[in-house]
């Protein structure tokens, strides 16, 4: 294939990969979207493997089909709460695949020979920054995985300095990456028993270790709930890697796709800072509640418990009906069964709807996703915005595995360290009904006056129990 | 321990100190139960349903209160000459009894329980805190009595409650006026609403005007400065200036209302006298006033305890067996009562008291132990006002103090001059390859900015796995390398390529997957 057909071949990929992110717009066109995707990398591909430079199709065959076997097979095993899980660990594989790819050009001499002057440092920072970008991705997203997988305990770790120690790490960088063009230019630093011969290698492995090391330490930092925070921000420096790489390889393709893919997630980790009521850099600092003073209050008062049975009794006697979905609901893999007591109400002629809290869950979007899985009507699952203000014409709300989000000291007591945080309001309704394993707090670490309230009667168990025994208790 | 419930020897006295359901739960905490033959017939409940949960129905009186460890009933023991009954005999020695008790008007019951040595909570005295709730049964006997207030009332107000415009001429409602906006109070407020009629009420603890208001009911507004609000969410006595403003109001009042419902009682006193003979007789021909007070003299000066009366053409109702007249649900919720009283003695569910003094509730409850008087309690410590700060106010984000706008211009001129410096830098020194790629990203990453911003919330799962899936785009720097002459180079791009096949093939899959789902 000519250069100028590979070129052409590539404009029209890019076009499809921004029609397929623009087909997410509604559930209506987004599978058409996904499928626009599947069809911009295939010709992606195949326009590049057909192009001159390309002789190695052997590799190239079998190195496609174990890895894409691999991915299928982990798309149709993975049950839909472990999303969260599979997203963090495929970032962590575009990080990995940058730094090979960084190394890899880095090896390559015959690329950079023909570069002089400034167009080779650009080219030699495009590979530094790369191989940075990678690093971070990829350990960070391991970390991330094990954490969101309950593999490590997702309280953050929170070592003495650490802002200081990560501003030493930054430093480190950015003197490595000076000694690093140094060495290009005299041939320094060669580490020959790691096949680097070039000059430069030395710095170039210890910045990946610092990388590594960075990456690692800063998602350890981030507690549990801030996860939706860190997924898509880990989403976002997959891209970015994809787009340096592209600078380094020269490839508009790479350019543009890693552009779209880092600026959505950047989009993602703003909204969800926002409906966190907390700013970036403070989530990514980690930590939690320090930009507040003052005791927050205490909650004080007797929850008032409930069992199935009532909760059914109540259930028959209202019409409007909200269920407000958590984390919970993913951990006790609730969903079904909801989805059962959602149908037997809505045919008994109750209006149910579902409000879900952008940050519910461990990723952007994790309730709809887990909802849709057991086949809850899309169109009576709702944004929190579009809901909130109906809670006092709703008749009974059920909380499920929901703490934080529906915290009313969020919006009445500022030393609360979730204060200012928008939550669902589900204490304007007339009873709100609260699963709950034990009377612990949330990740915040927070009381939730909710619990307490005259209209708050808490259903304690393990949420999949409980709503089954509520659903028979609906039955009978 | 054994459990007795004799029936009640009251006169009229209709309901009874447990029901089956409440039965049912005592056993499962270890005790044994037993009944006086037709205890609950008055409150339609036949012996057989109790026998139906493992109640043990005893035909003789005397049997059952020999038998029992523990006696529920829900009067004081009386002795009745009439029917030949003297419960504070019948009560064997060292034995405990739960009731109403009313030491403070009582004293001569406390002295004969004193004499027999028992042991005895009264339910009277639980503290009005709201762990107790549960256990409050002047609350819930006082919610039926304020319901079944105007229901009485109904009866002898020969008028509609609720105003209507018909082709026959205009029916104006009903204007009611409850005094004291307890837990009766606001029953009566609820039960008057619903039939229509136009509700006003007063109170001197100004902190219920909400509770008032949220019923949808006018609170009456004194124009005086003192709080009523007394211990343990009762009202206190009030300076002779006040009650002169609050009569004076009442007296207004009372030429414009159709009924008024007088609720006001302060604890171990009789109850004030608000409404004076001048005022029944200022009120419109028909009226009525229900004196919920009758029972401690009355807060009307004409009310007759236990009757109804007509006087100055207004009917006077002082009944004082209210509860009885809805006796299967009174007794249902009495049960209730003492079931979660009787849970609390008993921690351990096996079936024994376990009269622990260092809890506020029982300690308050516990009016005479093992024959010491132990009432009164000391004083509760926190008064049952409603929570003043409602969670509505939405307070400014605490991590952003606010700012002087010349601060802000200046922050943001900083932030374009560090902007146009890196941009002239990177123009300064950059090559022309270089500035044609970063053009692409640049435009790029506004597209990209357009087209996410449009993606639903729904879906934000869906777009993180599919942009994952796009990340892996990555996978054509790999081809580009992989016929490199260097073996190791082919190597890593071979492995890079395998990496990112793994995401491509993922990503689309777990979309496509996770979009099939989302069906309306």
């Amino acid at each position: 294939m000519s250069h100028s057909l590979v070129t052409m071949a590539y404009i029209v990929a890019i076009i499809l990969f921004i029609l397929s992110l623009s087909g997410l717009s509604n559930q209506e066109s987004s599978r058409r979207g996904n499928y626009f995707g599947m069809l911009g990398m295939a010709i992606a591909i195949i326009a590049t493997a057909l192009s001159a430079s390309v002789t190695a199709y052997s590799i190239l065959i079998v190195a496609v089909l174990i890895g894409g076997s691999i991915g299928a097979r982990a798309a149709f095993k993975v049950a839909m709460t472990q999303m969260p899980e599979l997203v963090a660990i495929m970032h962590s594989l575009v990080g990995l695949a940058a730094v090979l790819v960084g190394y890899a050009n880095f090896m390559d001499q015959s690329a950079a020979s023909t570069l002089a002057g400034s167009e080779k440092i650009i080219h030699e920072i495009e590979i530094y920054a790369g191989i940075l970008i990678g690093a971070i991705t990829c350990s960070g997203s391991v970390i991330a995985f094990c954490k969101l997988s309950e593999k490590i305990s997702g309280k953050p770790l929170l070592l003495p300095a650490r802002h200081w120690l990560n501003l030493c790490l930054l430093i480190a960088t950015i003197v490595l990456g000076f000694t690093y063009l140094n060495q290009i230019d005299n041939g320094q630093g060669t580490l020959s028993f790691l096949y680097l011969d070039g000059g430069g290698a030395l710095p170039l492995v210890i910045m990946t270790l610092i990388a590594l090391l960075f990456g690692i330490h800063m998602v350890m930092a981030i507690g549990g709930a801030d996860m939706p925070v860190v997924v898509s921000m880990l989403n976002s420096y997959s891209g970015w890697a994809a787009a340096a790489t592209g600078f380094m390889l020269n490839n508009d393709l790479l350019i543009v796709t890693g552009a779209l893919v880092g600026s959505s997630g950047a989009i993602l980790s703003y909204i969800m800072c926002h409906a966190m009521n907390r700013n970036f850099i403070s989530v990514i600092a980690g930590g939690f509640g320090s930009g507040t003073t003052g005791e927050a209050a205490v909650v004080e008062g007797e929850v008032q418990a409930i069992n199935a049975d009532d909760t059914a009794k109540l259930l028959l006697s209202a019409k409007n009906i909200v269920i407000i979905p958590g984390y919970g609901m993913a951990v006790a893999q609730a969903q079904h069964t909801v989805n059962d007591i959602t149908k037997l109400l809505r045919s008994k002629g109750k209006k149910v709807r579902f409000a879900i809290h952008p940050v519910a869950g461990r990723m952007p979007g994790h309730m709809n996703v887990l909802l849709a899985e057991a086949k809850v009507p899309y169109d009576i699952v709702f944004e929190m915005d579009e809901i909130n203000e109906d809670f006092p014409n709703v008749d009974v709300s059920i909380v499920i595995g929901a703490n934080d989000i529906v915290n009313p000291s969020a919006l009445d007591d500022p030393n609360s360290p979730i204060a200012g945080m928008p939550v669902i309001e589900c204490w304007k309704g007339e009873t709100t009904i609260v699963l709950k394993r034990s009377m612990a707090s949330g990740y915040a670490g927070v009381g939730n006056p909710l619990f307490v309230l005259e209209n708050s009667r808490m259903l304690f168990g393990d949420a999949n129990a409980s709503m089954q025994a509520v659903l028979k208790a609906l039955r009978d | 321990m054994k459990i007795g419930i004799p029936k009640e020897i009251y006169p009229g006295e209709k309901r009874v100190a447990t029901t089956p359901e409440a039965a049912e739960q005592l056993i499962k905490l270890g005790f044994s139960v037993s009944i006086e033959s037709e205890a609950g017939l008055a409150a339609n409940i036949p012996d057989e349903a109790y026998q139906a949960v493992g109640v043990e129905v005893i035909a003789n009186r005397n049997d059952l209160w020999q038998q029992s460890d523990i006696i529920l009933k829900v009067r004081a023991p009386m002795h009745r000459p009439a029917m030949d009954i003297n419960e504070y005999e019948l009560l064997p020695e060292n034995g405990y009894l739960i009731s109403f008790i009313w030491p403070a008007q009582n004293e001569f019951t406390m002295k004969r329980l004193v004499a027999k040595n028992a042991t005895v909570l009264a339910m009277d005295c639980i503290p009005r805190i709201s762990r107790a709730q549960k256990m409050d049964a002047l609350s819930s006997m006082a919610n039926i009595i304020g319901y079944r207030a105007i229901v009485e009332a109904s009866q002898y107000f020969k008028r509609f409650f609720t105003g209507q415009i018909t082709a026959a001429g205009k029916i104006p409602p009903a204007k009611v006026l409850v005094i004291g906006a307890g837990v009766a109070g606001l029953a009566a407020i609820g039960a008057a609403k619903s039939m229509g009629a136009i509700v006003r009420a007063f109170d001197t603890r100004p902190e219920v005007k909400e509770q008032i208001e949220s019923m949808d009911a006018e609170f009456l507004m004194l124009d005086f400065k003192e709080d009523g609000s007394g211990t343990g969410g009762y009202a206190k006595t009030m300076s002779p200036e006040f009650i002169a403003a609050e009569m004076a109001l009442f007296a207004e009042q009372a030429k414009e209302v159709d009924i008024i419902v007088t609720t006001a009682l302060i604890p171990g006193k009789p109850a004030p006298k608000l409404i004076t003979e001048d005022m029944v007789a200022s009120m419109k021909p028909g009226s009525v006033i229900v004196d919920l007070a009758a029972e401690q003299g009355g807060n009307c000066e004409l009310t007759e305890q236990n009757k109804q009366v007509v006087k100055h053409d207004v009917t006077i109702i002082g009944f004082t067996d209210l509860p009885s007249r809805l006796a299967n649900q009174s007794s249902q919720l009495y049960a209730t009562n003492l079931r979660h009283l009787l849970t609390e003695l008993c921690p351990k569910k096996d079936g024994l008291l376990n009269i622990n003094m260092d809890d506020e509730v029982i300690r308050g409850a516990t009016v005479i132990k093992e024959g010491k008087v132990t009432w009164p309690a000391p004083a509760p410590t926190i008064s049952a006002k409603p929570v003043a700060k409602k969670p509505e106010a939405i307070i400014k984000k605490p991590d952003q103090p606010e700012q002087s706008t010349s601060s802000i211009i200046i922050k943001q001129l900083i932030t374009a001059l560090t902007c146009g410096l890196v941009l002239f830098g990177v123009g300064a020194f950059a090559p022309e390859s270089f500035m044609a790629h970063f053009t692409v990203f640049v435009l790029a990453c506004f597209v990209g900015y357009q087209v996410i911003w449009n993606v639903t919330p729904a879906l934000h799962t869906p777009l993180m796995s599919v942009t994952n899936a796009i990340s892996g785009i990555i996978v054509i720097g790999a081809i580009l390398q992989v016929s490199a002459t260097t073996g190791i180079v082919s190597i890593l791009a071979g492995l890079a390529i395998l990496i990112a096949s793994i995401n491509i093939a993922g990503g689309f899959l777990v979309t496509r997957r996770m979009l099939d789902m989302f069906r309306k």
